[in-house]
């Protein structure tokens, strides 16, 4: 008997709407920098509402098979292993769907030269992995992101964006 | 995949560090397994950022390094890792601060030096590598001087040689502002540094007042007699 298996990078969460209308429960501790410069209240909010809208695009693009979708908010090396992951999707003809429940956001690092910003994220999230129409599975999970965002021309994007349990 | 048989991935297919969901579907049936892939120990990508390129000597924390340390797959390595910032410049000594790195990231300030020139700024993590130029120019000029001679009816003003306070030449192009007051008036000239001197006629008013300036140096102050 041939038995398909697929694997799928563990990551991601957030809807933008259709299906998963939810809105994620978001709790963001105090800042804890080891580095030497001082963080803004508006620096900080604006990278964690950046960050929450990166989801969104993930999710889209992931639900969709759709790697320009993280064009906006995904850079460099995020970017590329999200894209690949995507093209690994589609190569199987899945597709996942994801709906973060929470997210306990802490910003930890950021540079002297105020060109990244690094952030820790444990996120509770339901994932679904869709075959075709059929879904093969729903899971409830929880994740710790460790995250660095830089600044672009008009909002913080996400360079690295790595998963592990929590 | 074979029933009865164990499922593996060969070392080196799996290279994004993450939180990995493994799904079996057989006909109807499904199942499935977590595990973690995580980075490997040994550093083999830095990504490092020092800022600015181009500062003043005698800057105290004036250079900062930021750096990031990935495997050979980029991914981070999250693990406590030693790092060592090192800022060399020809002629001068060596500033090294050695850091450990917090969740794949690691910073450090550091002063800029006495002696203009291109320094090394160097991050080492495990046997690798990174370094960046930063270019140490000049201060603000220092003990700003000028001499007075007649020429006619005008009288010559010139510095002498502009230095900083650390004694290094201040770049030609830089501005020094002389200015003569007389009789309620004030005349200036804003002239560049021509090998390191700046120079200038003015008219000869008995009893004016000239200063210099560069900046925010002031320099001495002459009263002219003649």
């Amino acid at each position: 008997m041939t038995i398909k298996s697929m694997l799928v990078l563990f990551s991601i969460a957030a809807m933008p709407g259709t299906v998963f209308a939810a809105q994620p429960v978001v709790h963001v501790k105090p800042a804890n920098l080891h580095g030497p410069r001082p963080l803004q209240d508006e620096t900080a909010t604006a990278v964690v509402r950046d960050y929450l809208e990166s989801w969104q695009s993930l999710t889209a693009a992931m639900r969709q098979n759709r790697a320009a979708l993280l064009d906006r908010d995904f850079i460099g090396t995020a970017k590329d292993k999200l894209a690949d992951t995507i093209h690994q999707q589609a190569a199987l003809g899945i597709h996942t769907r994801y709906q973060d429940r929470s997210h306990n956001i802490q910003i930890i690092f950021y540079s002297p030269d105020g060109l990244s910003i690094q952030l820790v994220d444990n996120v509770e999230y339901d994932e679904g992995v869709v075959d075709q129409q059929k879904v093969l599975t729903t899971q409830h999970t929880h994740t710790r992101y460790t995250v660095v965002m830089t600044p672009a021309e008009t909002r913080w994007r996400v360079r690295i964006f790595q998963a592990q349990s929590e | 995949m074979q029933l009865g048989q164990a499922a593996e991935f060969p070392a080196g297919s799996l290279y994004n560090a993450g939180h990995y969901l493994a799904i079996l579907v057989a006909g109807s049936y499904t199942d499935k397994g977590w595990f973690d892939v995580v980075p490997a120990s040994k550093p083999a990508n830095l990504s490092f950022l020092a800022r600015p390129s181009r500062l003043s000597i005698g800057l105290h924390n004036g250079i900062s390094g930021t750096l990031y340390i990935f495997d050979v797959y980029h991914n981070l390595i999250l693990k406590p890792t030693p790092v060592s910032f090192k800022l060399s410049i020809p002629s001068a000594a060596v500033q090294q601060h050695t850091v450990t790195s917090n969740q794949g990231e690691a910073t450090t300030e550091m002063d800029s030096g006495t002696k203009e020139g291109f320094a090394k700024f160097e991050a080492q993590v495990d046997g690798i590598s990174s370094t960046r130029v930063v270019e140490q120019v000049p201060g603000s000029p220092c003990g700003l001087k000028m001499t007075a001679t007649p020429a006619g009816d005008k009288i010559q003003l010139q510095t002498n040689p502009v230095r900083d306070c650390s004694g290094n030449a201040v770049p030609d192009g830089t501005i020094v502002t002389f200015t003569e007051n007389y009789n309620g008036t004030q005349s200036t000239a804003d002239v560049p540094l021509k090998h390191g001197v700046a120079q200038v006629e003015l008219p000869a008013h008995p009893g004016a007042t000239l200063t210099v300036a560069s900046g925010v140096a002031l320099g001495n102050e002459i009263h002219w007699q003649r």
